[in-house]
């Protein structure tokens, strides 16, 4: 499953990194504590935040996630859009909770 | 669905609580690292999925009339932690499987987001 | 107005492990006084939220409860640093949390925001250098 599959079939609004939505993802991690993320979290996953620091950019570059996914309508701060966009990490905002779109996605996932 | 088949679903352990507990009705959840979000959002009746093991997630939950509390990734509270919940009566149950995986596999038993999407939807608005 | 209940409790700065203690001591009050559990939760997250403010920021504070008739109304005073910006810091996301409140899961920036969602008037002013004060209430019947 790539990135432009989970977010045609979910709606979901990519803000930056376009050109690299071939992406296979072959994962999810939800988390919000940074430190929890790098340690836990593999190369590939799909990371389902409320986090919006530019830091997040630098954990998901470290990690070779396939993108990160703001949950509730989070929106990133303009230095990590811009941070996102020099890095290519996918950033994408949706308006679901985390549970849902962590749902969703395993079973996009888990389906396929 | 009852708590009970979600211990069972998530091969989980009931740290905090009496078998009473595994015949209470759960239909919502909400997954959050932080607390703050679970108090802006989560709904009373809820399951409160996390990878926080401090006594400020009872606390939260006991605040909102959560259903259970869900500790992920096969962490166990501290004795205090698991004390209060008891005290205060929030079952508590702890998975091995990450956030992620714990949040899939109850929505694909039909577990729902107890907040589906953002909009006048926080404590109070609705 | 005639109040049916009226206590107050003390906040310690700085004390993160009773953070909590007060809100739901109130939350048992408002349940003993046999209001609705919607208006219990409602007061009960406005007051925690205003328990965690003052533990997170302040060096210490208090929490009034009283009940009327009405409505469910908290009065909370902080000797603290006060806010330079109200208006910044009730904006949802905006935090001046350290790494320590990050890391149980607050200082996301939703507190105050939170907090006025739960009331149905709310009220806030601050004085820099000396401390903030809020007032929160919360009607007992109809929205």
């Amino acid at each position: 499953m790539t990135l432009a599959d989970i977010a045609k079939k979910l709606n979901l609004r990519v803000l930056c990194c376009t050109d690299r939505l071939d992406r296979v993802v072959s994962g999810g991690y939800v988390g919000d504590l940074l430190s929890d993320v790098i340690a836990n979290s593999r190369a590939g996953d799909i990371w389902i935040t409320r986090q919006s620091h530019r830091n997040i950019v630098a954990v998901a570059s470290l990690k070779e996630h396939a993108a990160v996914i703001l949950a509730l309508g989070k929106e990133p701060d303009d230095e990590t859009l811009e941070k996102a966009t020099d890095e290519g990490v996918p950033l994408i905002v949706t308006n679901l909770s985390g549970f849902e779109v962590a749902g969703r996605i395993y079973e996009l996932l888990t389906r396929s | 669905m009852k708590l009970g088949d979600v211990i069972e679903i998530l091969e989980a352990k009931l740290l905090a609580g009496n078998e009473r507990h595994r015949s209470l009705d759960v239909k919502t959840a909400f997954s959050a690292d932080l607390m703050s979000d679970v108090l802006a959002f989560a709904k009373a009746g809820s399951l409160i999925l996390t990878g926080l093991t401090t006594s400020q997630v009872v606390r939260t939950a006991s605040i909102l009339d959560a259903a259970a509390i869900i500790i992920v990734r096969g962490k166990i509270p501290a004795e205090e932690t698991l004390k209060l919940a008891e005290e205060l009566g929030i079952p508590l149950i702890s998975t091995r499987y990450i956030l992620f995986e714990t949040s899939g596999r109850l929505y694909a038993n039909g577990i729902v987001g107890c907040v589906e999407k953002i909009g006048g939807t926080a404590n109070g608005a609705s | 107005m005639n109040r049916s209940y009226e206590k107050t409790f003390s906040v310690e700065g700085g004390n993160f492990d009773n953070a909590g203690m007060a809100s739901i001591e109130i939350k048992k009050i408002l349940k003993d006084l046999q209001i609705s559990d919607d208006v219990v939760r409602k007061a009960a997250i406005a007051v925690y939220e205003s328990e965690l403010n003052i533990i997170s920021y302040a060096r210490n504070g208090h929490i009034t409860l009283y009940v009327t008739d009405d409505a469910v109304n908290v009065d909370v005073r902080d000797e603290g640093p006060g806010i330079e910006d109200i208006e910044l810091a009730m904006k949802p996301g905006y935090s001046t949390a350290t790494e320590q409140i990050r890391q149980m899961g607050f200082g996301a920036g939703m507190g105050l925001y939170n907090i006025k969602t739960c009331s149905d008037r709310f009220e806030i002013s601050s004085t820099v250098g000396e401390g903030t004060h809020l007032s929160i209430k919360i009607n007992r019947n109809g929205q």
